[in-house]
Order: C-alpha cells, then structure tokens, then sequence
C-alpha cells in the first residue's frame, strides 16, 4: 500500500511539470487563445482517480507555483485551483462512474468555476480580460476524454 | 487555505513584501522554463555548428567592416559628447553619464496570453532590478517588471498595460505611446488633430519618467487618422525593435546621478559588452 501511493505520488507530480511545461511552450497565436488550462486538467484526473493522492492542500501549493510560472498575482491560481479541486474530490465518487460525456460537461463546468474566480481577481487588479478568454472553459472539456485517456497510461504504467 | 490565498492576492496587490516567496518559488519554476526553451537552443546551436566555413568567413569579413565603421562612429561620437559637456556647462545644465548594458538572451517560453512578457535568462543574481530599460540593436523593446533570482520577466513596449513616454525626434513633441497588444502596433492617443506628426516620423524616448533612457528610437509612426469631431487625432506607430525575432536582448543601467557641474568632466566609456 505504502509503495502504490509513493508511486502515484511521483506520477502526480511529474504530470503536473508536464502540464506546467505545456502551459508555457510557445504555441502560435491563434491556438494559443484556445489552449486550456492543462494544470488545472492534470490536477482534476487526480482529484477524480485518487482523491488520497492529490489534496486540496496540495492543489494550493500547486496554483502558487502557477502564479510565479505566468507572472501572475500571487494567490490567484492557488484560490481558482483550491476551489476547483475542493469541488471535484467532493463529487469524485459521484463522476467517477458517468459517462464521459457527463464526465466532459462537469469538467467545463469546473474550468467555468476557476475562471470566473481568476476573472474576478483580474478585474479587482485593473486588468481587463477579452472575450476569448472564456474559450478554453469550452476546449478543456473537450480535451477530457483525451487527458483521461493518456493520464490512465501513464498512471497504470507507473504502477 | 481560501483565506490564506486571498490574504496573499490582497498582499501581493498592495504591496512588495512577497517578493522573496515568489523568488523562492522561481526556483522550482526555473527548470520547467529551462526545459521548455531546450529545444530550440539545442536546434540553434546545432544549426550554427554546422555552418559552412566559407559562409563564417564572409559573415567574420562583413562583421570586421561594420565594426571598423562603428568604431570610426564612437571616436566622432566621444568628441561630440565632450563637446556636448562642454556646452551644457556653459549653459548651467548639467548632463547624464552614459549607460551600462548587459546581455541577456531569451527563453523561448510563453507566460500568459493576452500579454506581452517575456523571460530572460538573467536574473537579480545578475543584479537586474525592476523598471530597467531593456533595449535591442533597432531600439527599445521594453523594461523589467519583475526580476527574479534566476530570471527576469520583460513587459514590451505593445503589452496592452504599457505606455512609454516618447518625443518625436523631427520637432521636440513630447507624448506617450500606449501598446496596442499587437506586436507591430503601439497607439498615440494623446495628441490633438493639428499636431505636427507624420508617418515616417521617428519616435525617441524622451527620458520622461526615469525609466527609459533619453534619445533611444522606440517606433516610427505609420499612420496618421485626423478626427476633426473628437479631440484627439488616431495615431498608430510601428515599434523599431525586432519584437519577434531578437534572441538577444542589452538590459539596460543608466546613471540618474548627474555630473555636479564644478568637478571635471569625466567622460565615460559605453558599454563594458
């Protein structure tokens, strides 16, 4: 039991500095308006596939590191990514066994959540945010199926 | 945890007391930068290894000429600035020391969309602080907005939250250039329908503010739209610095102390680079 949860502890944190180096890649303009969150879809697999392994706690520290990757506020992503993970290891049980359309729709509606949150925070700060923003709420669910898929491999290979 | 991240934002708004968390931080974050911008610093050394000799030859050939031009440049530009002293003294102004650049090349990496920063791979270990100039060979492309140990993160002229105090260089006219959020674009909403600008018209930073150095070009202006019902007039210019393409980056020191003007004039040598 010990050395499964070490495992998937390593796997945990080696997505998420994949996810962080996807978040950061220089894609061309137009797709990256589109790109979602991949941190934000990383933590939600785990959340959902091992609520033990991955801790609102540590969904924190992990927004705190994002703040400082993208230069933002500090605080900003750590509360979006709290929230989110608080309200996907609530549900985890409920999700875990729909269909992965269902499974699609809630994970927008997560995305919705934490960019509402991070929406909020920018516009205390002064910033304004365009329109497109919002777009990536729509590719993230998406791209569920396809992170599902390939955090699986990764995660049962790791074992 | 909600209340400790909304204590940090409200911190982190008002005040500098995080910065040595986020430098810490920064730490952990340098290697995902580092690896990110691998790649491409892989392919460009590769590409430059595998340069044709003659092709070195030619390029070593052209860089001699235009450094013997440059050079022949700096002898005519040391005797204007001390003449330039000279005259200033004679006019009870005082003048500014010249400037210190040190070379920083980019990470190709990408912080958020929607704004225009970039990373550098020098950091305040480096002694880079915040607000410096950074400039390229063509002209400014923009200043320091946070410097952390390892790395520094570069706002650019066209970032949308960013103005730049500018004079045009024909006439004196002071105004200020405000980023579009594109790359080829900077606006300059601040000047009326009768203003003396045309397209084709340089634009120097006007050293303003204290932050940019005086008499650097930062755009060209590319078009000129009179509003005659409203009170100012559309003016776009298009930024000077390869904004896109340059891989290396001079960050910029300049003295704000002044020359008294009683002591002897010292004048010193630009760039140590």
């Amino acid at each position: 039991m010990v050395q499964t949860r070490q495992v998937s502890l390593l796997g945990y944190w080696l997505t998420i500095i994949l996810a962080m180096a996807l978040t950061i890649i220089p894609w061309s303009a137009p797709t990256l308006n589109l790109a979602p969150d991949w941190v934000l879809l990383v933590l939600i697999y785990w959340a959902l596939a091992s609520p033990e392994t991955a801790s609102v706690g540590k969904a924190w520290f992990v927004g705190l590191l994002v703040d400082v990757l993208t230069g933002q506020l500090l605080g900003q992503y750590a509360l979006a990514y709290t929230v989110s993970i608080y309200l996907s290891i609530k549900q985890h049980k409920r999700i875990r066994h729909t269909p992965i359309i269902q499974q699609s729709l809630f994970v927008s509606l997560i995305l919705l959540a934490a960019q509402i949150i991070i929406f909020w925070v920018e516009r205390i700060n002064g910033q304004a945010m365009p329109m497109q923003s919002w777009l990536p709420v729509l590719t993230g669910g998406l791209i569920w199926p396809i992170i599902l898929m390939i955090m699986r491999k990764i995660r049962f290979f790791s074992y | 945890m909600l209340l400790l991240s909304i204590a940090l934002i409200v911190v982190d708004h008002n005040s500098s007391t995080l910065k040595p968390l986020r430098d810490l931080l920064s730490v952990f974050i340098y290697p995902i930068q580092y690896i990110v911008d691998l790649p491409d610093s892989i392919f460009n050394s590769t590409v430059e290894s595998f340069k044709d000799y003659e092709e070195l030859l030619s390029e070593n050939k052209n860089l001699k000429k235009q450094h013997l031009i440059n050079s022949a440049k700096l002898l005519k530009f040391a005797d204007l600035e001390k003449e330039n002293i000279r005259l200033r003294s004679l006019l009870d102004s005082s003048f500014k020391l010249g400037e210190q650049v040190l070379v920083a090349e980019l990470l190709s990496v990408n912080l958020a969309p929607y704004e225009h920063v970039v990373v550098v791979n020098k950091g305040s270990r480096f002694g880079i602080s915040k607000g410096q100039a950074v400039l390229d060979e063509n002209g400014i492309v923009g200043q320091v907005a946070k410097a952390l140990p390892l790395s520094s993160e570069i706002i650019l002229i066209t970032d949308p939250n960013h103005a730049i105090p500018v004079q045009v260089n024909r006439n004196g006219l002071h105004t200020i250039a405000i980023g579009s959020g594109q790359l080829n674009k900077l606006n300059l909403p601040f000047l009326p329908n009768n203003a003396d600008i045309v397209p084709g018209d340089l634009l120097v930073t006007s050293g303003l503010g204290g932050v940019f150095p005086q008499g650097y070009p930062v755009a060209v202006v590319s078009s000129f739209v009179a509003q005659p019902d409203k009170p100012f007039a559309i003016i776009q210019a298009e930024p000077s610095a390869a904004l896109n393409t340059s891989r290396e980056l001079l960050i910029v020191w300049h003295n704000v102390q002044v020359i008294p003007l009683s002591t002897p004039v010292v004048v010193k040598k630009n760039g140590t680079d």
